[in-house]
Formats: C-alpha cells, sequence, structure tokens
C-alpha cells in the first residue's frame, strides 16, 4: 500500500495535488470534468474584500509551450465568495486553500479576518500578482515589505498561512527567508513571469494590459531552479508549481524540495490534467517501490 | 463527468480561400449541440496550449457528426487545416449557451452573419422552421450560400460589390426593405454594433455573439470576458463570461 499523504503545517491532504490559483475558479465549472473529491486542495481564485472588475480584454495570448494572462484579479468579493463559492466546496471531500488578494495590507487583512470564521483549512495570500497596478506584486518584490504583510496576515489568521512568491526577483531566497522571518506556514511558488507579446499583423500588444504573466511548460525549468533553491532556504514546507503537465513534472519540483504541487495552465489543456498527475505519481511510487511519498520530497540535493 | 472526445474526421474540404468546412464524427456532442453552441479543438502539438473555439455550423441529422466551417487565423487552425478522413481530433463541447430558438417561434426571424460569423446561422436557419431570412455580408468570396438559401430567403452584401448589396449587411437590410420580429446575429463588432443600433430603433428584440480570447472554456478562468450594462449576477462586477454565459447576449444586455 503506497502512501500518497503529505502534510502542510498540520492540515493532512490526501494527495499532495492540488489546483494553481486563478486556474480553477472555485471549482464549481471544473467539477463537471473533475471529481473535486481525488483532488488534495482545491485552491481557489484569488478573492479580495469588496468585488474586482479585472482588466480590459483581450485578457490572454498563447505563447510557445505557455500563454500570458493579465485577467487582474477578477472577482466577486468575499461576502459573495462566502455565500456562494465556499458552501459548493464544503460539499467535496478535499482541502479548500483560499487565495487572498488585495491593494492594501488593510484589504488583505479584512479578508484574512472574514475567513477566520469559515470552514476552511488554508489561505494563500498572493503577493505576486504582476497583472494590477496596486497590491499584489508590490508587496512581493521587498523582503521587508513580504515580511511586514505576512506578520500582518499571521496576527489575523486563524488558519494556516501560505505566502504566494513572485519569481520576478533577483534573488526568491530573500523573499522566502523574509515570509519565514514574518511568520508564514508555508510558501507556495512561483507565481507568473511577467512577459509580453506583440501582434505583428494588427502592431500592438497581443493583451490589454501589454504585459502579462508567463505560465505554463515554458516556465516549468524556472520553477524547478526556484523551489530547489527555496528548499535550500528555509524550514517551512513549499508548494510547487510553474508549467506542471504531467505526474514526471510534478515529481520534479517534488524531487527538488516541494511537499505538494498545483497544476495551472495545464488544466486549460486538458480539464482532468489533475486526476492524470495524480495517477501518475502513484504509478511511479509503485514501479521504483517507493512506499511513502516523504521519501521522494527533496531527494534530490 | 463531460470530458473531451477523441473525434474521427469525416471529411475536410476548403470551400473559399483559407475557409474550411469539417466534418466529424462524435459521440455525445452532436446529441447535446444547439445552434449558436461552439465546440473547442485542441491541437496535437502539446507547445500550443489552447483550444480553438470553434462554432457549430451544423449538426448531423444522425446526431453523430457536427460541421465546423473556420478561417485559417493562426498556427492552430492551419494545423487543423491539413485533417483528413480518418484522422483524429481531440474535442470538447458542445459549450456555451446558444441562439434562443424559442424567442424566434412564429415569429420573422432575420438571421445576420458577417465574415466567419456566417456558418452558425446554418443550423440556426435550419432548425427554425417558418419565416426566415438571412442576411450574409463578406468581403468578396462567397461560402455557405447554397445551404443558407434552402433554409430561408437569402440576401448578401459584399464589400466589393461582386455579389449582392454592395456594402454591409445593414446596406441590405436597408435596400431590400427587410422586415423582422427578432435578429440574431454574428460577425465582427462594428456590425454587431450596428444591428444592435437597428434593432433598438425599430424595437426588434436583438441576440448577438460574441468573440473573445478564451482559455479555459468553461467560465473558470475569466479571460473571455465581455462588458455588461448591468452587475452581472455571476461576477458581481459589469462582465460576463463568453464562453459560459454566452456567446450569445441581448444586444442590449451588453458593451460593444
Amino acid at each position: 500500500m503506497i502512501n500518497t499523504r503529505v502534510n502542510l503545517a498540520g492540515v493532512e491532504l490526501k494527495n499532495p495535488v492540488m489546483t494553481a490559483s486563478g486556474t480553477f475558479g472555485s471549482g464549481m465549472e471544473y467539477s463537471e470534468f473533475v471529481d473535486l473529491n481525488q483532488l488534495g486542495a482545491v485552491v481557489t481564485k484569488g478573492v479580495a474584500n469588496v468585488p474586482w472588475p479585472g482588466n480590459p480584454t483581450p485578457r490572454i495570448a498563447e505563447t510557445c509551450g505557455g500563454m500570458l494572462n493579465a485577467i487582474g484579479l477578477q472577482n466577486p468579493g468575499i461576502d459573495v465568495f462566502c455565500e456562494r463559492d465556499l458552501p459548493f466546496l464544503q460539499k467535496f471531500d478535499t482541502k479548500i486553500i483560499v487565495n487572498v488578494c488585495g491593494k492594501t495590507t488593510e484589504d488583505y487583512c479584512e479578508v484574512v479576518e472574514r475567513l477566520s470564521d469559515e470552514n476552511i483549512d488554508m489561505m494563500e495570500i498572493n503577493i505576486s500578482c504582476p497583472n494590477v497596478k496596486e497590491g499584489g506584486i508590490a508587496f512581493g518584490q521587498n523582503p521587508k515589505a513580504v515580511e511586514a504583510i505576512t506578520a500582518e496576515v499571521k496576527k489575523r489568521a486563524k488558519h494556516p498561512v501560505i505566502m504566494k512568491l513572485s519569481p520576478n526577483v533577483t534573488d526568491i531566497t530573500e523573499m522566502a527567508k523574509a515570509a519565514e522571518a514574518g511568520g508564514a506556514d508555508v510558501l507556495s511558488l512561483i507565481n507568473t513571469i511577467t512577459g509580453m507579446k506583440i501582434d505583428v499583423n494588427r502592431r500592438t500588444f497581443a493583451i490589454a494590459n501589454r504585459t502579462g504573466g508567463l505560465s505554463g511548460p515554458a516556465i516549468k525549468p524556472v520553477a524547478v531552479r526556484m523551489v530547489y533553491q527555496t528548499a535550500q532556504a528555509v524550514k517551512i514546507p513549499i508548494i510547487g508549481m510553474g508549467g506542471i503537465a504531467t505526474a514526471e513534472d510534478a515529481l520534479e519540483f517534488i524531487l527538488a524540495g516541494a511537499t505538494a504541487v498545483s497544476v495551472g495552465t495545464a488544466n486549460f489543456a486538458n480539464p482532468c490534467t489533475t486526476l492524470d498527475v495524480i495517477a501518475g505519481i502513484e504509478e511511479y511510487m509503485s514501479r521504483f517501490g517507493v512506499e511513502d511519498i516523504g521519501e521522494l520530497i527533496g531527494a534530490v540535493k | 463527468m463531460k470530458t473531451k472526445e477523441l473525434c474521427r474526421v469525416i471529411s475536410q474540404e476548403m470551400i473559399s480561400p483559407d475557409i474550411y468546412s469539417l466534418w466529424i464524427e462524435t459521440k455525445q456532442i452532436a446529441a447535446q449541440a444547439k445552434p449558436g453552441q461552439f465546440v473547442a479543438l485542441y491541437s496535437a502539438d502539446k507547445s500550443r496550449m489552447l483550444p480553438r473555439p470553434i462554432s457549430l455550423c451544423e449538426i448531423g441529422a444522425d446526431q453523430k457528426s457536427i460541421r465546423l466551417v473556420y478561417r485559417i487565423a493562426g498556427a492552430g487552425t492551419k494545423e487543423f487545416s491539413a485533417l483528413r478522413t480518418a484522422d483524429t481530433i481531440e474535442v470538447m463541447g458542445p459549450l456555451g449557451n446558444g441562439f434562443p430558438m424559442e424567442e424566434a417561434k412564429g415569429k420573422r426571424a432575420l438571421l445576420m452573419g458577417g465574415g466567419i460569423g456566417i456558418p452558425p446561422m446554418v443550423e440556426t436557419a435550419k432548425q427554425l422552421s417558418g419565416d426566415v431570412t438571412v442576411v450574409c455580408g463578406y468581403r468578396d468570396a462567397l461560402f455557405l450560400t447554397e445551404e443558407l438559401s434552402r433554409y430561408g430567403k437569402l440576401y448578401v452584401a459584399t464589400e466589393d460589390g461582386s455579389a449582392g448589396t454592395k456594402g454591409t449587411v445593414m446596406d441590405a437590410v436597408k435596400e431590400e426593405k427587410i422586415e423582422a420580429d427578432v435578429i440574431f446575429a454574428c460577425g465582427p463588432k462594428p456590425m454587431l454594433r450596428a444591428i444592435r443600433d437597428y434593432a433598438l430603433e425599430q424595437d426588434i428584440p436583438c441576440w448577438i455573439s460574441m468573440e473573445e480570447k478564451m482559455a479555459c472554456g468553461i467560465g473558470a478562468c475569466l479571460a473571455c470576458t465581455c462588458q455588461s450594462v448591468n452587475v452581472d449576477d455571476h461576477s458581481h462586477v459589469k462582465n460576463k463570461r463568453v464562453c459560459k454565459d454566452g456567446p450569445v447576449f441581448l444586444a442590449t444586455e451588453v458593451e460593444l
């Protein structure tokens, strides 16, 4: 019998596979394609204290082996989220991780406080969205700011806190250590890498926001490298993501030091990617006689 | 659980420069499909991750096949154009809401298509038995006119004047003094704006099919939003999802 259970700050997941925030809504649409009970966790799309309209369209563009997006964190606000989306997710036997976004420290804290009384498992704080003018990445590119927002959130949160880090920095380990110093329970990385695409026929930017976040298999080597570096630098667990489309991809992150992994853009290419990754990890463990997935976490030094 | 289907190609032909007509066999898609809905086609080249949304042109009489008519717009559609009989392609669908066919029952229906917005009008006209007028706008070369004239009274407009009215679909409507009780339209935004303005002025209920760059195709990622006049019930902002809430909207509920 193989054991795929992993533990993130006291929260036990039946397997290490979850969804990457923003690619899976709050699970409702994908539940027609994926049995959510099979997932280690569902990570929701970012939610703010009030509804956000997001950016103008076009919001996305395909690139080789990936895509750029600048959705701009459109969300219905925490009230609707708690009344409509959370009760839906609570019907399933999976862990619920709520992604939180904000423009100011107060915005983040308002959502965190509101979530404290809700039946969720963890929250993930998005300090790394490259597509909004205020908040998002502004908190994630300076170690002092990372530590400060982490500490403010931790003061109010009743659930374990995941800080989601941006790859758009010179040294990811500085940000990781700052989040750890601020009291983060878990780190997730990487968010998207800022990019640009030009439409040569129309001689304009392919997406209305001009820049967007690059995701998909194209960014995987960068993500694996950053997860590895971070795993050497901090003691808290890591959720690895960035271009995972297969079980082999997920295993790279786990071997590099991630305790859990998220599937994002690959959901668009195949809505059942998460299930395929879970099955593939089990198959790999059987094939190599690995009884506990813990044996694989950070096994490549 | 819903799933993608691996579909077998029945046939494909080029029906106009860069415009292809593809018939594929489906297990469930055809039986569930309605006029105005679309499917997502997946590239065999995994460096192209996102599905291409293509409108349904026809649903086979046996409900086991669908016809897709699309224009080559880039590498993905170029790849699809090389598909031959017995090849396979991954398809998800049907997606979106489709035209509200019940709104046209017993009424004089006017279907308007522009360019690659013309294909969905074939199945729509086919399923609307009764008084159906179709007005199509082309740049120059015509396509699907044989099918369309089979299911309705067809008028065409061409930008170069090579066939029908020289000008736009609205020029044809005015020149031919076409009257209607309900309008269904699909095409480029300037055309949809002109049709919406005409429908408002004439007080004709009008539904339009919108297009936007899509990723998930099922309403989760919020890439393909369009602006709505009022705060939307789902998004709680003035945005609607083209893939899930549309692609067909009442012309007065969205900003064009």
